[in-house]
């Protein structure tokens, strides 16, 4: 019966029928915590564990799905390029915002987490927190993080800006739809445009933009970061 | 057909992105120089986007399958998060806050100084 499950065919049945159920649960539910991914995982986690299947059993099938990964991020970039073709103007402006955040992301994140005394793999795996997920386990596999925590943060850090995103920005009274967008996605990538889309169709697009620059952003500085400091 | 011609620039400039990752030492990943360089033929329009669009959409809209593997991963780093939790929320709740309050107001002040 174990040997059934040692099956990659298997392993690709367990994560494409938990991402459904997750898709589903989600869906029913709309708890923002009870994101796709976080059930999918927890699904897959609890399934594994239950059946003490290991890891490297679980990527005999798995690793047919993450070969695709690099592929999806190359794939982003169409995303980009139909972002940017509703831009008019404010590239000067959202090019330096997005630099400046990219910038202020990876220090701040790094810096508080050390002063609260996490070790340096933490610290490479946080950096690319926010960023979306593709991108930011390409990132973290190349400078030696460790992919899965990044996947942490970055969900951490999507659903917390999807939630207090939009109460925050009424706080500190913007008003223009673009500096909305931008900052959506640039602090939470897609679940932060996920909400923004909700906003308006203007601060939908920029925060897909956001998502794409951000990306491109982070992984330039953190290795030239890595270059400084060593 | 359509969508094997997707698939077939998609792993084209995945495979030039390796390639020039490979000339500059690995300082970028393959994959994230083969974003940038399908955007550039996009947007340069030296590859008409409808040869890429449809490929692109489904492999977007459904990236998260591609990602779940990395992810499950976590199981074999549940004794490393449990030491790490603290300082792993406490960072990440605040440099979000930080990014969305940054970017916004740079995008607003640059904003409202070009109207005037």
């Amino acid at each position: 019966m174990k040997s059934l499950f040692l099956l990659p065919e298997f392993m690709v049945v367990l994560i494409l029928g938990s991402y459904l159920l997750g898709v589903w649960v989600f869906k029913k539910t709309r708890i923002p915590f009870l994101h796709p991914l976080v059930v999918s995982v927890a699904l897959i986690i609890g399934f594994l564990s239950f059946f003490e299947l290991e890891y490297d059993d679980f990527m005999r099938g798995g690793k047919f799905l993450s070969f695709l990964l690099g592929p999806s991020v190359v794939a982003l970039g169409y995303l980009l390029y139909e972002h940017l073709l509703h831009v008019k103007g404010n590239i000067l402006s959202i090019s330096t915002a997005i630099f400046v955040g990219s910038v202020v992301s990876i220090l701040s994140v790094v810096t508080i987490a050390k002063l609260i005394g996490a070790d340096e793999t933490l610290l490479i795996s946080l950096a690319p927190k926010s960023v979306t997920i593709p991108i930011a386990i390409n990132i973290s596999e190349h400078t030696g993080g460790i992919p899965s925590l990044t996947v942490v943060s970055v969900v951490i850090c999507g659903i917390l800006g999807g939630i207090v995103g939009p109460y925050i920005l009424r706080l500190i009274g913007i008003e223009s739809k673009i500096a909305k967008g931008l900052a959506m996605g640039a602090a939470s990538h897609a679940i932060g445009t996920a909400r923004a889309i909700e906003m308006g169709a203007v601060e939908g697009a920029i925060s897909g933009l956001a998502i794409g620059l951000m990306g491109i952003c982070t992984a330039v500085i953190i290795p030239l970061l890595l270059q400084i400091i060593q | 057909m359509k969508i094997v011609e997707g698939v077939f620039f998609i792993f084209l400039f995945y495979f030039l992105g390796e390639c020039i990752s490979y000339l500059v030492d690995g300082f970028l990943p393959g994959s994230i120089i083969g974003m940038v360089l399908l955007f550039l033929s996009l947007h340069l329009k030296i590859i008409n986007s409808s040869k890429v669009k449809a490929t692109a959409q489904i492999i977007t809209g459904n990236m998260m399958i591609f990602f779940i593997p990395a992810a499950v991963g976590l199981m074999t780093n549940f004794a490393f998060l449990r030491e790490n939790w603290i300082p792993l929320l406490v960072a990440c709740v605040f440099s979000t806050i930080l990014v969305l309050v940054v970017v916004a107001v740079i995008q607003e002040k640059m904003e409202g100084g070009w109207r005037k």
